[in-house]
């Protein structure tokens, strides 16, 4: 993987919003308890229109139980949920689809026998006729299903084919470019990339490229710090339900990046336990002084997919 | 990643060249695959073998009236198959399908018979209990959660005891009263058994019923939004909830419409033979299924169509006939039958799997 196919990270963009643009989403100190279990503390999260903000962590970090609270699934138990600038408090998904925020989930919500365009616009189908004879009106949403897919540069064979014959990236675009077409200003995708292989991870963050030039506000989840800091424009590390690092793209390299996601910390003092251990090899490992910093130039980038 | 252009590896093969890459698509597989790969072509030769088959062996058979006996069978079977087959689409199960005719047929002839009132009285109320029994077996499933194989079981059990049971308490007998000279009998007659005169060969009017109800089933499956959500409920139904589709509401139609079509296909056998015998349907529902499945529905939902049930029920009228009419033991039927379900969805499999193959 080399470059992220778009060339819109050439240039660091700047953490602020254009002026007068006020964020689209905003955690102030946002929490949620089940019970006696504390899943989320005091996370703060803005998203702006044409950003892209990457929430970054390991299995158990709380990132599943952001994403929860902003679509709508779960409701926040302390701190303040705002869209607009208006707090809100969300009881279905409906309500944050409603409002524009709509998520795609890893299952994609997509009925793997059906062809793309059908699910394309299932359960908002277009008809036309009188009651009676009301029927699917099939070349109008064949033509949007295409003319979408493309202003997403997703070229597919044929609309007709299952989706399920579709590759993870493409299935997972068409869900993107779906959430896109039916208003979706904020756009949650959850590890759209984890079970994909190199080439369609790229195919799948070209669209969220193409997701925010198109002005939407993104909510990227990923535990790859690669595959985020090919678009993120700002990254939050969630660790043990708070916020660990939250960074502009202008504040922070890939490799405390890395270090950072990867449990760098943890690793770092880990080190000197694993360096007793034979078949272990903990040069690269970065140490603990180097984490804050700039990172230690080649070192530490250890993740599989280099 | 390198080029914008191609998205994913699906796309790869020798698919760049063709002629004129039409609108930067790539080329389509030839029609005769395609075609292949559709079930209902599959079911459809099928069943024009097994037509040629006993018309080479049983010459009684070329006669439009031995046609026309054929074409009846299958249709009795075929207007139950075609709901049947919606809900299997749908992903479910209904059991009780076959149980449910006979208590359709009995509640229609001893409601009249009982209250001496016009038959169409009786008719109605039949036709609300179906749907309301079809409506209860969706409830529990779309409440319980269970699968619908255990609920319609019971329910298939329930309606076996019932109809018995009632019957006897009311008639003292194991079939109903003779209504044939009951008020509305010959116009109720003329809607569900009479026959129509085509060249001198008289045709069942279920035929033409079996007909109609296809095409309609074909063009609500493809062409409407509840087809759509049909398919949807079958093939994924947490996806279908999360955009949108009322599931619940699709699945409880869905068992409706099978209440439907039993209570016609009861009616049909109620003013045909005048009385019920409450002990049959055990085992029709099987016959249904067998149909639906034959036609390419699949049993785990999402897959299927109107069109193919219609050449599985054929088989199944064809085969129950033609080896009457080959003069052979009837006692051979379900062995036919069964040998003839295996090999269907076995050639289906494999024409599938070749036909798809990229």
């Amino acid at each position: 993987m080399t470059t992220n196919g778009t060339g819109t990270h050439d240039t660091v963009r700047p953490d602020t919003p254009p002026a007068g643009d006020g964020p689209l989403v905003e955690l102030r100190g946002a929490g949620k308890s089940y019970g006696n279990v504390r899943a989320l503390h005091g996370v703060d999260l803005t998203v702006h229109a044409g950003r892209v903000t990457c929430v970054l962590g390991d299995n158990g970090a709380g990132k599943s139980t952001l994403i929860k609270i902003v679509s709508g699934l779960h409701q926040h138990t302390e701190g303040d949920f705002l869209v607009d600038g208006a707090p809100v408090r969300f009881g279905t998904p409906r309500e944050a689809l409603d409002r524009g925020i709509a998520t795609v989930y890893q299952d994609l919500a997509t009925v793997p026998l059906m062809p793309v365009w059908r699910n394309f616009f299932l359960g908002s189908e277009l008809t036309r006729g009188p009651w009676p004879v009301r029927r699917l009106d099939i070349a109008r949403m064949k033509d949007t299903c295409d003319r979408e897919l493309r202003d997403m540069g997703i070229v597919l064979d044929d609309l007709e084919q299952p989706i399920g014959t579709l590759s993870g990236g493409q299935r997972q675009s068409v869900a993107i470019a779906r959430a896109v077409h039916f208003g979706a200003r904020v756009l949650i995708l959850d590890e759209p990339t984890a079970a994909l292989g190199v080439r369609q991870s790229g195919v799948v963050l070209k669209y969220i490229a193409a997701a925010r030039e198109r002005g939407l506000g993104v909510i990227f989840i990923t535990h790859n710090p690669h595959h985020a800091y090919m678009v993120g424009d700002h990254f939050t590390v969630l660790r043990l339900g708070t916020v660990e690092l939250s960074a502009a793209r202008s504040a922070i390299t890939l490799e405390a990046l890395t270090n950072h996601m990867a449990g760098g910390a943890e690793l770092a003092s880990l080190k000197h336990e694993l360096a007793q251990v034979r078949g272990v090899d903990v040069d690269e490992l970065p140490d603990t002084g180097t984490l804050d910093g700039g990172g230690p130039g080649e070192g530490g980038a250890g993740s599989g997919k280099g | 990643m390198s080029t914008a252009e191609q998205a994913g590896p699906a796309a790869g093969g020798p698919s760049a060249p063709g002629p004129a890459p039409r609108d930067g698509r790539t080329a389509h597989r030839p029609l005769a695959l395609r075609l292949l790969a559709r079930p209902e072509v599959g079911v459809f030769l099928g069943a024009l073998a097994v037509l040629v088959f006993f018309l080479a062996v049983a010459p009684s058979l070329r006669q439009g009236g031995s046609l026309a006996t054929v074409l009846y069978q299958s249709s009795t079977i075929g207007i139950m198959a075609l709901p049947v087959a919606l809900l299997m689409i749908g992903g479910e199960f209904d059991l009780s399908s076959g149980v449910a005719v006979v208590t359709s047929a009995l509640t229609a002839s001893m409601l009249s018979y009982q209250l001496t009132v016009n038959v169409w009285t009786g008719v109605l109320l039949a036709l609300v209990l179906s749907l309301a029994i079809g409506a209860f077996n969706g409830w529990m499933v779309v409440r319980t959660g269970l699968p619908s194989f255990l609920v319609t079981l019971g329910t298939f059990l329930i309606l076996q005891g019932v109809n018995l049971a009632v019957t006897k308490l009311v008639t003292g007998n194991v079939a109903t009263d003779d209504i044939s000279d009951m008020d509305g009998f010959a116009q109720a007659k003329a809607v569900f058994a009479s026959s129509v005169d085509i060249g001198g060969v008289q045709v069942k009017i279920t035929v033409f019923y079996w007909i109609v109800f296809a095409a309609l089933a074909t063009w609500v499956l493809l062409r409407t939004k509840y087809g759509n959500w049909i398919f949807a409920v079958g093939g994924s139904k947490e996806s279908a909830r999360a955009v949108g589709v009322p599931v619940t509401f699709t699945k409880i139609s869905l068992f409706m419409l099978v209440g439907l079509g039993a209570w016609f296909l009861g009616m049909h056998q109620l003013f045909s033979f005048n009385t019920v015998q409450s002990g049959e349907g055990v085992g029709q529902e099987l016959i249904y299924i067998a149909a639906a499945v034959i036609g390419g529905c699949s049993l785990t939902g999402g897959q299927g169509s109107a069109i193919g049930p219609v050449f599985g029920a054929f088989m199944f009228g064809m085969v129950n006939q033609g080896i009457v009419f080959a003069g052979w033991n009837p006692d051979w039927f379900k062995a036919f039958l069964g040998v003839m379900l295996l090999g269907a969805v076995l050639i289906n499999l494999w024409v599938r799997r070749t036909a798809t193959r990229r």
